[in-house]
């Protein structure tokens, strides 16, 4: 084990893999020699080489793109999209080519050595193009697996699943806590299931349910909660894509209330598609309308950005309505 | 280059623009219409089995065109590309190549897949989406592909395999690395073919995919097919500059334009850039020059955007231009060649027959490859449609009978 933050943490999941892996190769832009803008990808040129490790010009088309032919060739592809505000121009490399390889040609074909890193989410002071959650328009694609880690120690595990899974996965980390979030991390290789959401803290009164960076917040209004005799269980999604129903439903059978929080817009945000199954897996099991606590119909703003994002306080308060519903 | 900007630095003091035409970009013609070698030329070294080959599929190809174009008016199948006018482009670029080497087409490229030896009922198959096609009767008609034979399934999106040439040839090129000096330390062994169409050249894809190719030194060979048109859209509609090939130069690649006609001028070509790719570890982009003969599918008719003086003008054959050159040559015997043919067009009739009457794809091939192996929500999904269709079997004559 050793101290580590987010970064190190995925840093330590993409060396392993390079040094299984003889023709594996991680690229992005400014990922070479600079080790990215996050830093991510630090010290791994040097380790090995400029041909496994390589910026590439400014093109998140051309990134994807390529990234497609080269885990088609059977290399385990690592590409980076240095925000996730920026994935837009490679949407129909990842939505119409990356997810349709292997269904499309029968098998024959495969991208299933692709994984796509991207960092999400607001609080860095990003305004609308460095702040934006993207994950709702790849939940609708068919074909691709999304994975969100909440720290250091999920962060290795699931980027070292989501490289040896069998098919493309667009791994989002949550840039808040790169270096915020610090833990304890096994130095050695461990995976973390995909598809499987993990309760954080268990309770009777109502379920809690977020990823990545937004886990913080509701475990935070947990702690509120508890302040005022409501025990919450907090669960963390982990996987958006395919999402562990089973896990969420058993969870809102038993307390009969789920809050939902997420940091991208309310409408058609991942929490619908959730929201939608519980109250059809939950139907007779929920005592309160489901509620969501999500960022604003908006583009994500600068100067209001506390107004606008799902804080602790928001998540509280909708904690106490579903209760007291 | 030795600074900042990666610009050769001729500092001029006279105020001068260079002209948007300034490259005059030859067009290699090594055989003419009659079937001889034009003088000066020199026809490049291909043995007797690779030229009957070529020409075999050629006519096979335009065979099964006609066949099929035909099939699709009767309202047998949904849809047809024909390759006519563009027989000789692709099968002799794709005769140049090593068996192994990856093929990334556009959709309109039938022939190079024959020249691997796709059979006729594999053809029929994908286009019959039955359940023998490989591709599991998911795509259109014509979308075909093959892991065997190293031809990567078609994707109806324009453009979108121009990086992934790129990114598959970087796949291909890895280990003839050396991590040390980062310089190649042995011939490249295969390499990818990349076709696409000028108007697919307008795609951000083909920016991305050539410069990508050029800075990360894939061994890539760009083919670009300047037909004329992109449905019907004329190519003077598509781009001012002189055809793709003086973008090539734009990225600093190798480039030739040849006479997508001649047979001899596009293997003798293509070999020439594979010898390239190989050994030094860089793309070369082709440009061919052939007029699209037919229409752009089954679903346009080209009288609506072309007069028949234009496709007048183009009406010169690049098979029987390469089949004046056999006959010459004395490899070819043309009582065979016409026995052949007829031949040939009653096998396709008769796989064709066959091919319609196997079954559809059963019901599980609706969610498998999605993913590796379904996830939970399409398991459930499946389920749920299986029991529906089960209690309305007429309604769903395909599947139901087949299921338990």
């Amino acid at each position: 084990m050793a101290k580590m933050n987010m970064l190190h943490a995925i840093n330590s999941a993409l060396d392993i893999t390079m040094a299984e892996h003889p023709n594996a190769c991680i690229f992005g832009e400014d990922v070479g020699y600079f080790g990215g803008v996050f830093r991510a990808t630090s010290g791994l040129q040097e380790k090995y080489g400029k041909h496994r490790v390589f910026n590439t010009p400014l093109t998140e088309q051309g990134i994807l793109g390529f990234a497609n032919g080269l885990a088609a060739f059977g290399a385990p592809a690592l590409a980076e999209i240095q925000f996730a505000d920026y994935i837009f121009p490679a949407f129909d490399q990842i939505v119409n080519e990356s997810a349709k390889f292997r269904y499309r040609s029968g098998n024959e074909f495969n991208v299933g050595n692709l994984t796509i890193r991207t960092p999400y989410g607001g609080g860095i002071a990003g305004g609308l193009y460095h702040s934006q959650s993207p994950e709702a328009y790849f939940a609708h694609t068919p074909g691709l697996k999304l994975v969100v880690p909440r720290n250091p120690y999920q962060a290795k595990g699931l980027l070292r699943a989501s490289i040896k899974d069998n098919n493309p996965v667009i791994f989002f980390e949550p840039k808040r806590l790169y270096r915020a979030s610090t833990g304890e991390v096994p130095e050695e290789d461990y995976s973390i299931e995909l598809g499987k959401a993990e309760i954080v803290q268990e309770g009777t009164d109502v379920t809690l349910l977020a990823w990545g960076a937004q886990m913080e917040i509701i475990e935070d209004a947990a702690k509120k909660a508890a302040e005022q005799g409501i025990s919450c269980e907090v669960i963390d999604l982990r996987t958006i894509l395919p999402w562990d129903v089973e896990t969420i439903a058993k969870s809102v059978t038993k307390t009969g209330r789920l809050v939902v929080s997420h940091e991208a817009p309310i409408t058609n945000g991942f929490g619908a598609e959730i929201v939608a199954t519980i109250q059809q897996e939950c139907f007779l099991h929920l005592e309160s309308p489901i509620a969501r606590v999500c960022g604003l119909d908006t583009p994500y703003p600068l100067a209001l950005e506390k107004e606008y994002v799902p804080d602790a306080l928001k998540v509280l308060a909708a904690i106490k309505q579903s209760v007291e519903f | 280059m030795s600074n900042p900007n990666n610009v050769s630095l001729n500092i001029n003091h006279e105020l001068s623009f260079i002209d948007g035409h300034a490259l005059t970009i030859p067009t290699l013609s090594i055989l003419n219409e009659e079937g001889d070698i034009y003088e000066g030329a020199t026809a490049p070294d291909i043995d007797k089995a690779t030229a009957i080959r070529l020409y075999e599929t050629m006519r096979f190809i335009r065979a099964l065109d006609e066949r099929m174009q035909a099939a699709q008016r009767q309202g047998r199948v949904s849809f047809y590309m024909q390759c006519l006018g563009e027989e000789a482009a692709v099968t002799a670029s794709a005769a140049a190549l090593d068996q192994n080497d990856m093929i990334m087409a556009q959709y309109r490229e039938q022939a190079a897949l024959r020249y691997r030896g796709f059979s006729l009922d594999q053809f029929m198959n994908q286009m019959f989406s039955n359940e023998k096609d490989l591709g599991k009767g998911r795509q259109m008609p014509i979308h075909y592909g093959s892991r065997e034979l190293n031809y990567m399934t078609i994707s109806s999106p324009l453009g979108t395999q121009i990086p992934q040439a790129t990114g598959y040839a970087y796949g291909q090129k890895v280990r003839h690395i050396d991590a040390q000096t980062g310089e190649l330390n042995s011939t490249i062994d295969n390499i990818t073919i990349c076709y696409f169409g000028e108007g697919a050249a307008s795609e951000g894809d083909f920016h991305a995919g050539l410069n990508m190719a050029a800075v990360h030194e894939a061994p890539v060979i760009f083919f670009a097919r300047n037909n004329g048109y992109a449905i019907s859209t004329p190519a003077e509609e598509q781009f001012k500059g002189d055809g793709i090939a003086s973008r090539g130069v734009g990225y600093g690649i190798k480039t030739i334009r040849v006479d997508g006609a001649d047979a001899l001028a596009v293997y003798a070509a293509t070999k020439k850039a594979r010898e390239i790719v190989t050994t030094q570890g860089e793309p070369v982009l082709i440009e061919s020059i052939a007029y699209r003969l037919g229409a752009h599918s089954t679903s346009d008719d080209p009288s609506g955007y072309r007069s028949k003086d234009e496709e007048a003008k183009h009406k010169g054959c690049p098979i029987e231009r390469f089949r004046k050159w056999l006959l010459k040559q004395g490899w070819l015997d043309e009582a065979q060649d016409a026995k052949d043919k007829e031949a040939i067009r009653e096998e396709i009739l008769a796989a064709l027959k066959r091919a319609e009457k196997v079954a559809k794809p059963a019901l599980e091939e609706l969610i498998s490859d999605v993913y590796d192996t379904p996830i939970p929500s399409l398991q459930k999904q499946y389920e749920q449609l299986k029991e529906h269709i089960l209690q309305h079997p007429d309604a769903y004559p395909t599947t139901a009978g087949r299921l338990k």
